[in-house]
């Protein structure tokens, strides 16, 4: 079934407390690959069928209106299968 | 598998029932039987499994507990005594309050953040479930060592889920204790404690009474929450995808319960229940068993009708799950819109799921079959009722045999040293780092906080009436001697309330105990609860309620005996308390109390490994005498501070009076040793500008009075030793950063 | 004088906003979320406290309550609006104030008595400080720390629009130690702090917070 997903994340100039613990956490683990860690959020949208390019753009202006804060958020959204 | 009814458990007597892995005795399951005169059906059975569990019964220590009735002191103060969610007292000027501790040990264990959550959710709806508005939380915890690697792992999920919850519910923190102790390793004890307060008018009990009354449920929808061991029944349900099992854990949202309680103080504000009940451990099994039992005893509940989160979930799982932030009202069929406008103004999820009725039987169906059909007494109040074997452990007389030879300090190298060692112990450290993530504030009636001596709240806004609230708990000397251990903890709690100059009133108590099927640890059990029940008929001070926690061990190692001791006390006018310290030069200082060699059990013992010795003898009346001092004093203004002293002895008191308002003090001590690092219990340091009227106290109400010395300067000076407050801050604040970041 | 103070689902301050309205000599007027009504109130505090339990973002869902509509429309005619909190992270998701408040730099909620100073006292809702006075008031949140774009943040200290800042040690992150800031008119101020908790020595650390309340009663008179 496929749905809808918007990925938001925090513009890069925002400060990210949870990034950063998470990026200090990893090693502490025995994990070394991380250069840097940003922390973000998720959503996923069920609709009836296959999603069509107005939904998209209708969950666009959603993703501005609601699911991000633009002033400090940007988002992406994609129809994952 | 098909649906297991009470019409096919009547037909197939012989079925098989894991009665053994819900963890019932076969002559449990065999009385089950005949109190139902057939073999229970899944359902029935996972409900008299859950129910007659340690945790709901109290069957290992029902007998114990009888006591508290036994030896209750009559006083029209208390309203609603044990039996009931919690306990109400009078205070005065028509007000009630309601308090109550409880634990939450095991899944804080297991899941940090959500166990210490939960407990905080669970106690604050036991509250509101009385008719309170819960006004305040408080939080006895306890941890192995501080340097441990699971202490790491668990201390912090635990402050911030009883931060995270409380916080949110909008209940100031106002006190807890923070101890640290290898016995814990493994078994951290959360207690969460919640104070609510109503009129008299508005006490509500759990009970279903007036046949055709409503069953209702409100709160959050059901889920998979806690099941844990019923999944057992549950399993053969399940056709394929392996081991789906559900959690074991409760996961709480706080903003639910919120709205929760505004939406029940407007349904008991507008009178539309006959009784309620919160849905706390076992679920709906507990809320309707107990609202029949509590009524004339019928009840009939559609069990389909129950919202549920997951449509999966079988009759068996909803009767069991602890999905938190639900409450079962019981309404009169005339009120039940307005019950449902309320509901719907808070966007509350609320289902009528049935009705009283004027049988003595519980019954439960799903989608119209009977799967559920017992008298509610013998599940809820009629559990088994073990008289487990008691015998005193060998270490007792060994141990209590043991010479304290630990070094006291003399000269002023170290007397310095030894303050500043007992000023950054874990157990006396200051504890800034825990409470900053608590909010004191909300609700705006927060008089004393952490880390006053006790948490205060004000009532009444016009009047400045209010309450004071204490916790204690002493497991060193309950380890010693469980009676006085217990009588103790009694009397350190009742003094906390006194140095403020509230009046003690009534008493709750969290028992954290190892395993009731030890003779050793019953019988620490029983030493404490009898302790704790005399201390309470010598001091006239009510219990009204409690909680019991067993099974904390691991393996064959029970944790130190740890009866948590909460006492609450009342106060005519806020504004008249007596602070904790002194922000001024030039008063003097005096120690009330007399100061044996008590360094048995002392913190300084056990920083020097030594555990062993004899506890203190409680000496209750001269305890009394003590607190009725503090009381008038306050009233006559003869204190302009005072504090208790408890572990890390005069050491410990006068570093966190300096430090408070950063006013030093100078301080003459003979037998300076003693009497830094003795913790005898009944003293309380205070701070005068008036000695006379102090020793007119000390001898109308015999209290020894020694001259410690006067206040003033940038150090903590005792005898020649001389301790800068920079550097005893330094000691005192920078353990708990160091330790967890 | 009527100040409304409006409750959302899990508001938790309410009471204690309503109260220091009291106190500072006007009257409260409780506000509910789904009622699209201010009632004649002269002024609106939206109170502190997890609305909507913090879901999504802190105040995201709560800045399309009914109520917030006409809030809206009554401060940009010029009716002092104050967000205590919470209420501020409303403010700034409903774009009455620009930057957004973000998580605590240490991740802990904080609660303490916290040095401020006051810079602005031009607002609706400053008039009773000195510039420069120095007071102490709770601070008591997880999500206070105060973000926006270097752009935004020039304009802000250009225009003078940083009500109050906090005081030695930054607590939560926030850029510029921003602990309020206000609009370009002047009616609308956010801040982080809680001056609700400070109005009277017996239950908070000062009563330094009830100016926040009385200066708003000159700006109605006016």
């Amino acid at each position: 079934m496929a749905k809808i997903v918007v990925d938001v994340m925090l513009k890069p100039e925002i400060l990210d407390p949870q990034g950063s613990a998470v990026s200090a956490a990893l090693p502490r683990l025995g994990f070394t690959f991380a250069k840097s860690v940003r922390q973000g959020k998720r959503f996923e949208i069920e609709v009836d069928g296959q999603p069509t390019p107005a939904q998209l753009a209708e969950v666009e202006k959603a993703a501005e209106k609601l699911l991000a804060n633009p002033v400090i958020e940007t988002f992406v959204v994609r129809v994952e299968n | 598998m098909a649906l297991d009814t009470v019409a096919v458990a009547t037909a197939n007597p012989e079925t098989s029932q894991p009665f053994a892995e819900l963890g019932l005795k076969p002559d449990e399951y065999a009385r089950i039987k005949e109190i139902l005169g057939r073999r229970p059906t899944s359902s029935e059975l996972a409900m008299y499994s859950v129910m007659w569990s340690e945790h709901c019964s109290y069957k290992s220590s029902k007998v114990h507990l009888k006591q508290f009735g036994d030896k209750a002191v009559k006083t029209d103060a208390l309203l609603v005594g044990i039996g009931e969610n919690a306990g109400v007292v009078d205070v005065g000027q028509g007000y009630a309050v309601t308090f109550k501790i409880e634990s939450h040990n095991h899944p804080s264990f297991v899941e940090p953040y959500q166990g210490a959550a939960t407990g905080i959710g669970g106690i604050v709806r036991d509250i509101l479930t009385m008719g309170a508005r819960p006004i305040a939380v408080m939080d006895p915890l306890r941890f192995g060592p501080a340097d441990a690697v699971d202490t790491r792992r668990v201390l912090p999920g635990i402050i911030a889920g009883v931060g995270g919850y409380g916080n949110c519910l909008g209940l100031p923190n106002i006190g807890g204790e923070v101890v640290f102790d290898e016995t814990y390793l493994g078994n951290p004890l959360v207690n969460a404690l919640c104070i609510g307060v109503m009129k008299h008018s508005d006490i509500k009990l759990a009970k279903a009474a007036g046949a055709g009354n409503l069953v209702v449920l409100y709160g959050a929808k059901t889920g998979g929450d806690g099941i844990g061991g019923v999944s057992v029944l549950a399993s053969e349900t399940f056709e394929s995808t392996g081991p789906a099992k559900r959690p074991a854990v409760q996961v709480g949202d706080p903003f639910v319960e919120k709205v929760l309680i505004e939406c029940s103080l407007e349904i008991f504000a507008a009178d539309l229940v006959v009784g309620i009940q919160d849905l706390g451990g076992a679920g709906l099994s507990c809320a309707t068993s107990e609202l029949a039992s509590g009524g004339s005893g019928g009840m009939r509940v559609e069990l389909d009708r129950v919202p549920l989160r997951d449509a999966s979930l079988s009759p068996e799982e909803i009767l069991m799950s602890e999905s938190q932030e639900r409450m079962c009202a019981i309404v009169e069929p005339k009120n039940i819109d307005k019950f449902l406008e309320i509901c719907k103004k808070w966007d509350v999820t609320v289902t009528v799921i049935g009705e009283v009725t004027d049988g003595d039987r519980l019954e439960i169906t799903w989608h119209g079959e009977l799967i559920v059909d017992v008298p509610p007494r013998t599940v809820a109040h009629e559990g088994p009722v073990y008289n487990r074997p008691l015998a005193k452990p060998e270490y007792v007389d060994r141990v209590n045999a043991e010479v304290i030879d630990v070094a006291l300090p003399s000269t002023a190298a170290e007397i310095k040293a030894a303050v500043l060692k007992l000023a950054g112990a874990p157990n006396l450290a200051d504890k800034s780092w825990v409470t900053a993530q608590y909010d004191r504030y909300v609700q705006g009636n927060t008089i004393q906080s952490q880390p006053d001596d006790s948490g205060m709240v004000r009532i009444d806004e016009k009047t400045n009436l209010g309450v004071a609230v204490a916790t204690d708990a002493n497991a060193n000397w309950s380890y010693l001697n469980p009676y006085e251990g217990a009588k103790l903890a009694l009397a350190e709690a009742a003094r906390n309330i006194a140095t403020a100059g509230a009046k003690p009133l009534a008493v709750t108590n969290c028992l954290n105990f190892g395993s009731p099927e030890d003779p050793g640890v019953m019988w620490q059990f029983a030493e404490s609860v009898r302790g704790l029940a005399d201390g309470c008929l010598e001091m006239g001070l009510p219990v009204t309620g409690g909680n019991v926690s067993f099974y904390n061990q691991t393996g064959a190692v029970a944790i130190l005996p740890t009866p948590v001791i909460g006492v609450l006390g009342v106060i005519d006018d806020v504004r008249t308390r007596t602070p904790m310290s002194f922000d001024k030069a030039g008063l003097e200082l005096y120690l009330l109390g007399d100061t044996e060699n008590d360094i048995a059990g002392s913190e300084w013992a056990y920083l020097h490994g030594q555990r062993g010795g004899k506890a203190p003898i409680a000496d209750l009346q001269r305890e009394m005498r003590l607190i009725d001092l503090l009381v008038a004093g306050r009233i006559d203004k003869v204190f302009v501070a005072a504090h208790d002293l408890s572990q890390g002895g005069l050491s410990a008191t006068l570093t966190e009076m300096v430090l408070r308002h950063n006013v030093g003090a100078t301080i003459n001590l003979e037998n300076v040793g003693q009497m830094l690092i003795s913790e005898s219990p009944g003293r309380v340091v205070v701070a005068v500008e008036n000695a006379k009227a102090l020793g007119a106290l000390a001898s109308k109400f015999k209290i020894s009075l020694t001259k410690l010395g006067v206040t003033g300067g940038d150090a903590l000076q005792i005898n020649d030793a001389s301790i800068p407050l920079t550097e005893l801050r330094k000691a005192h604040t920078e353990t708990f950063p160091k330790l967890f970041g | 004088m009527k100040v409304g103070v409006v409750t959302f689902p899990g508001t938790l301050d309410d009471r204690d906003a309503a109260r220091a309205v009291d106190a500072a000599g006007a009257t409260s007027v409780a506000l509910w979320h789904k009622e699209a009504d201010l009632k004649g109130v002269d002024a609106v505090i939206l109170p502190g406290g997890f609305s909507y339990g913090d879901y999504l973002r802190c105040g995201a869902i709560s800045r399309f309550a009914p109520v917030m509509e006409k809030i809206i429309d009554a401060a940009n005619g010029g009716m002092p609006l104050l967000g205590i909190c919470n209420g501020f992270q409303v403010l700034c998701e409903a774009h009455l104030l620009p930057g957004a408040l973000t998580r605590n730099h240490e991740l802990h909620f904080l609660c303490h008595d916290q040095r401020l100073v006051i810079e602005n006292t031009s607002t609706a809702w400053t008039s009773s400080f000195t510039k420069g006075q120095e007071v102490v008031i709770p601070l008591k949140n997880g999500e206070g720390s105060f973000q926006c774009d270097d752009p935004t943040l020039a304009m802000l200290e250009a225009e003078g629009r940083i009500i109050a800042r906090y005081v030695g040690e930054n607590p939560n992150g926030s850029r510029n130690l921003i602990a309020g800031i206000t609009n370009e008119r002047g009616n609308v101020v956010g801040l982080m702090p809680h001056p609700e908790h400070a109005i009277n020595p017996l239950t908070g650390p000062t009563a330094d917070g009830l100016g926040f309340f009385t200066s708003v009663l000159k700006a109605m008179v006016k």
